[in-house]
C-alpha cells in the first residue's frame, strides 16, 4: 500500500491562519468529489475557522480521563477504521495523555499515512525541536510540546501561512485569535511586534531550508538529463548560500571561523566547518584540545564541526562542497610554499578546480606569528 | 671515470632531496604554540575591556613567551540549555575578540580565544578554568560592576583559581578601553 501524501501548514504562532487554510483546502479536495473527513480539529473558538469546517465530516473524538480530568483527543482507530481519502488532523506537535496508542500526534499522523490515507496537518515553528532553544531566546517564551525536525522532512509538502507581524496584532486586537478577556496579557507577552518578527524569519528561513534541501535530494537522486532541465535545476542554487570553512586544530583557525561566522551572519545562512585529518591518526594531545576548542566555537555560534578521514584534503573539501550545497568556501591563508611544495599548484586553485561550477573560494588572511599551512 | 662522476652525482642529489624533504616535514610540524606552553587568562565580558588589562596581559606574554587566552564570559539563561547557540553574544564577542587579537599579533604574543557559556559570569569561568590550565589570570576591577564580574567573583577568583592572580585597578584617569569598533 503507498503511503498517503502528507501536507503540513507551518506557521510563525497561533491565529496566522493555519487551520483556517487547512480546512479551506479540505474543502476545496472535497468540492473536487473526494472523500475528506477531519480526524481532529481545535477551532479554539475562532467563528472564522469553524465556519471553514461546516458541510466537512467530523470524526468523533474519544474521551480520556487524564489526572482525573476527562479530555477529548483524536481516536486513531477510528480514523482508520474510517478510511477516508484525506484527514485533516490539526495540531501535530500535540502529546497525548499516557494510554493511547502514541505519545505524540505526528505518530498518530504517521500510522494514518501508512495507511494510505492523505493527511493535512498544521504546526507552529516553535514546535521544532532545533529552533526551540531559538525561539525561545528571542521570545523569553520556552515551549514544551516539541517534535523532531524530521517530522517536517517526512512531509510531501509543507506550506507556509505567513501574515506580517502587523496583521497578526490586528487580528488578535479584533478578538479573532484569543477571546477578549486574553488579549491584552498576550499583546504584552508572546504576540510582541519584535518576538512576531523574529518568529516571521525563523519561519521563512525553515521554509527556505526545506525547499533547499528538497531541492538537493532531487538533485542528487534524480540527475536531470536535458539542457533545459539541468539549466532550470542550476537557477535556484545561487538563491540559498551556504558557507565551508576548512580549518585546522590550531587557535589561528578561530580567526578564519570569525571571518566565516560574520559573513555567514551577513549572508543570513549556515555555516560548516570542516576539517580534514589524516586517516588512522588518533586525536590526541594539544590537538585533541584544539579540536574541543573548536567544537565548543562552533556549538556557541551554531555552525556544524564536520570533521572527515582523508588524505586529499582537496578531494575530501570537493565531496563535502557536493553533499552540502556549498557555495562559499573559506580557507586559512598558506605560507609561501618551500621545497617540493613549490611543485605543487596552490591549495585556491587546487579547490576551484574540484568544486563545482560557480562555488566562490575565499582566502582569510591570517595574523599569526607562528607558522601555519592549510595543507 | 663517468660511472664514478655519475655515481657520485646521484648520491649528491639524493642528499640534497632528502635534507629538503626533511626541511619541509619539520617546517610543517612547527607548532604556533610555544614549546612549553604558559597561558594567561584574560576574561572579559561586555563589549569594552580595559586597555590597561589587555596591555598588562599582553606585556606579561610576552617577557614569559606566554600564550594569551583572552575569554568572552556569556551568562545563558536557565530556560535555554547551557550548550544551546549563543549569536547574540558571540556577535558580541567576535569584534573583541578580533580587536585584542590585532594588539597581541602586534606585539608578537600568540592568541588562543574562548567564548565560554555559563549560567553566571562566575560559572563560565569556573568551566574554563576546570578545562584549561593557567599560569596567571589577569582581570580587570574597573570592568567589574552589575554588568560584569561581581567584587564576590573576584574574591572567588583570588580564593579558587589554581593560577596567579593579578586584579588591575585603574587609575582615576583610564578611561581606556579596548572595545568593538
Amino acid at each position: 500500500m503507498d503511503r498517503g501524501h502528507y501536507k503540513i501548514f507551518l506557521g510563525m504562532a497561533a491565529g496566522v491562519g493555519k487551520t483556517y487554510r487547512m480546512l479551506q483546502e479540505g474543502r476545496a479536495e472535497q468540492e473536487a468529489g473526494r472523500d475528506v473527513a477531519i480526524g481532529y480539529l481545535e477551532p479554539h473558538k475562532r467563528e472564522e475557522t469553524s465556519a471553514q469546517a461546516e458541510g466537512l465530516e467530523v470524526i468523533p473524538r474519544r474521551r480520556v480521563v487524564y489526572r482525573d480530568v476527562e479530555v477529548e483527543e483524536m481516536d486513531l482507530p477510528e480514523v482508520l477504521a474510517r478510511n477516508p481519502e484525506l484527514a485533516l488532523i490539526d495540531e501535530l506537535a500535540h502529546s497525548n495523555p499516557p494510554g493511547l496508542e502514541h505519545g505524540k500526534r505526528y505518530e498518530d499522523i504517521a500510522d494514518v499515512l501508512a495507511a494510505g490515507i492523505d493527511v493535512y496537518s498544521t504546526v507552529n515553528v516553535q514546535h521544532l525541536e532545533s529552533l526551540n532553544d531559538r525561539v525561545a531566546e528571542l521570545t523569553g517564551v520556552t515551549v514544551r510540546e516539541t517534535v523532531p525536525d524530521s517530522v517536517l522532512g517526512t512531509a510531501d509538502e509543507v506550506v507556509l501561512i505567513d501574515l506580517t507581524p502587523e496583521a497578526l496584532v490586528e487580528r488578535l486586537r479584533t478578538g479573532k485569535v484569543y477571546p477578549g478577556e486574553n488579549v491584552d496579557a498576550a499583546l504584552n507577552n508572546f504576540f510582541r511586534i519584535e518576538n512576531l518578527a523574529a518568529l516571521r524569519e525563523v519561519s521563512l528561513r525553515q521554509v527556505a531550508e526545506d525547499v533547499e534541501s528538497k531541492r538537493l535530494t532531487l538533485h542528487l537522486d534524480e540527475p536531470l538529463g536535458t539542457r533545459e532541465e539541468r539549466v532550470a535545476a542550476e537557477v535556484p542554487k545561487a538563491v540559498g548560500e551556504r558557507i565551508l570553512a576548512l580549518v585546522r586544530p590550531q587557535p589561528s583557525s578561530q580567526r578564519l571561523v570569525r571571518r566565516a561566522w560574520r559573513s555567514a551572519q551577513r549572508l543570513g545562512t549556515g555555516l560548516d566547518l570542516l576539517w580534514v585529518k589524516a586517516p588512522g591518526k588518533p586525536i590526541a594531545g594539544e590537538e585533541e584540545r584544539q579540536v574541543t576548542a573548536l567544537r565548543q566555537l562552533a556549538s556557541v555560534l551554531g555552525a556544524t564541526l564536520l570533521i572527515e578521514e582523508h588524505d586529499d584534503l582537496v578531494a575530501a573539501a570537493a565531496r563535502v562542497v557536493r553533499e552540502r550545497g556549498i557555495t562559499y568556501l573559506m580557507v586559512g591563508e598558506s605560507l609561501p610554499p618551500t621545497g617540493f611544495g613549490r611543485l605543487r599548484e596552490p591549495l585556491p586553485q587546487r579547490l576551484m578546480k574540484a568544486t563545482p561550477a560557480g562555488v566562490d573560494v575565499r582566502i582569510v588572511a591570517h595574523r599569526s606569528n607562528g607558522e601555519e599551512r592549510n595543507d | 671515470m663517468i660511472e664514478h662522476f655519475l655515481v657520485g652525482l646521484a648520491l649528491l642529489l639524493g642528499l640534497c632531496g632528502g635534507y629538503l624533504i626533511a626541511r619541509s616535514r619539520l617546517r610543517g610540524k612547527r607548532s604556533e604554540r610555544p614549546q612549553e606552553v604558559h597561558q594567561i587568562l584574560l576574561p572579559f565580558t561586555g563589549t569594552e575591556i580595559s586597555r590597561r588589562a589587555v596591555d598588562a596581559a599582553l606585556r606579561l606574554a610576552k617577557a614569559e613567551q606566554a600564550m594569551l587566552m583572552p575569554a568572552y564570559l556569556a551568562a545563558v539563561p536557565k530556560q535555554l540549555p547551557l550548550d544551546c547557540a549563543i549569536p547574540a553574544e558571540a556577535a558580541k564577542a567576535m569584534p573583541m575578540l578580533e580587536a585584542i587579537e590585532q594588539r597581541a599579533t602586534g606585539q608578537g604574543v600568540a592568541v588562543d580565544a574562548r567564548i565560554e557559556r555559563g549560567r553566571s559570569y562566575r560559572h563560565a569561568l569556573r568551566r574554563l578554568l576546570g578545562q584549561e590550565s593557567f599560569d596567571r589570570v589577569v582581570v580587570s576591577a574597573g570592568a567589574t560592576g552589575a554588568a560584569g564580574l561581581s567584587g564576590d567573583d573576584l574574591v572567588w577568583l583570588l580564593e579558587k583559581a589554581p593560577a596567579e592572580v593579578l586584579i588591575l585597578r585603574p587609575g582615576p584617569s583610564d578611561e581606556s578601553r579596548v572595545a568593538a569598533a
